[in-house]
């Protein structure tokens, strides 16, 4: 993929991230921050298909955009083609990583294995 | 023979002659010899219009004729004698010693470039990346024919660009890149500043190929816009702002 792409989505991630983010804070002001993070009020949310697809998104944008950013730091941290492509895959190998990890709360929730 | 003779007196002048005087330290260094660099002292008298240049040429004629320095114009044209004067990069010969308002006058090598020997620094990555954005208009149709004229242009269109075309290529805003002291692979500003030259300019049909050249991961998105290649131009050149009009192009900004 071209850089410019990569970074057209970097950008694009980043402003989306803080649309979704401004969202997902109003959300949590409805009610009181300790009532908010209890464990019915968290599984709750989970299980409110809207709400549960806005947290799935902002962490599929977050991890874009953050392991794109600590792609961009490493690749200019030390060179070489072996490194580079190391930095590169390993990068996309974390962000799918954490993606799936992430989702897989929010799944389980849903099947009811939580 | 009288020119040669006259060329002979040039060279052993008097020195120069004034009540005041600095200390100018220069680094040497000759990596095929030494562990690392060390500074030698030497107090050189001036006066209100001499140049670091003639300071360094000063040691050389009649101080220290071992220290190892790049010049040629000395008139801020050729671009040969950048060096760190007082921690900043600039040009010896259009730095005077009395607009630097200090007694010690410290000389180094450039940063991010690999030393010679002294003050002279190679230049194989500052050429490689020049080289390598295509300076130099492309064109079908470059070879004129005998009833035509040159390749026209209004003011407007010459103002797009005329500020890049300004470059002595002296390396000063590569040395103060922050992004080129860690990555061995940047293109750096003037090579980056050069590619906006050219894509600016009306004439010109390669853009899209020197886009891409410039397009990957060691190119122009690596830089942090640190501002400083421009603060350091000697010719008044700003690589930042030609960086940024360039992503223009790449971000969709720009036609």
């Amino acid at each position: 993929m071209r850089e410019s792409t990569i970074m057209k989505i970097h950008y694009g991630t980043a402003l989306a991230a803080v649309a979704l983010v401004a969202v997902h804070v109003l959300m949590r002001l409805t009610m009181g921050f300790a009532e908010s993070l209890e464990y019915e009020s968290v599984i709750a949310n989970y299980k409110f298909i809207p709400y549960a697809a806005m947290l799935e998104l902002i962490l599929i944008l977050l991890s874009i955009h953050g392991f794109n950013g600590l792609r961009v730091i490493l690749l200019e941290l030390k060179q070489g083609q072996l490194y580079e492509k190391a930095v590169s895959y390993g990068c996309l190998a974390a962000m799918f990583g954490l993606i799936a990890y992430g989702s897989r709360t929010i799944i389980m929730t849903n099947m009811g294995m939580i | 023979m009288a020119q040669v003779s006259h060329i002979a007196n040039e060279q052993t002048s008097t020195p120069i002659s004034s009540s005041k005087s600095i200390t100018l330290r220069i680094a040497r260094y000759n990596p095929e010899h030494d562990d690392s660099s060390k500074f030698m002292e030497f107090t050189i008298p001036y006066e209100r219009w001499t140049t670091v240049l003639e300071a360094i040429l000063e040691v050389k004629k009649h101080l220290d004729h071992s220290v190892a320095v790049r010049y040629s114009c000395r008139q801020a044209t050729c671009g040969s004698c950048g060096m760190m004067i007082n921690g900043k990069p600039r040009l010896a010969c259009f730095t005077k010693i009395s607009e630097l308002n200090s007694d010690v006058i410290t000389v180094e090598p450039m940063n991010n470039f690999p030393i010679i020997r002294d003050l002279a620094v190679k230049f194989e990555r500052l050429f490689d990346t020049h080289h390598k954005i295509k300076p130099y208009l492309i064109r079908d149709d470059a070879d004129l024919v005998s009833d035509e004229r040159e390749f026209l242009q209004s003011p407007e269109e010459v103002e797009q660009y005329i500020q890049f075309a300004n470059c002595i290529k002296c390396g000063l805003c590569n040395s103060a890149c922050p992004t080129m002291a860690t990555d061995s692979s940047f293109v750096g500003p003037q090579a980056l500043a050069q590619a906006y030259r050219y894509v600016a300019d009306s004439r010109d049909k390669g853009k899209d190929s020197r886009l891409k050249i410039i397009d990957e991961s060691h190119g122009i998105w690596r830089c942090h816009f640190a501002g400083s290649c421009s603060q350091v131009c000697p010719k008044g050149v700003d690589p930042a702002m030609g960086i940024q009009l360039l992503r223009g192009y790449l971000l969709g900004f720009r036609g």
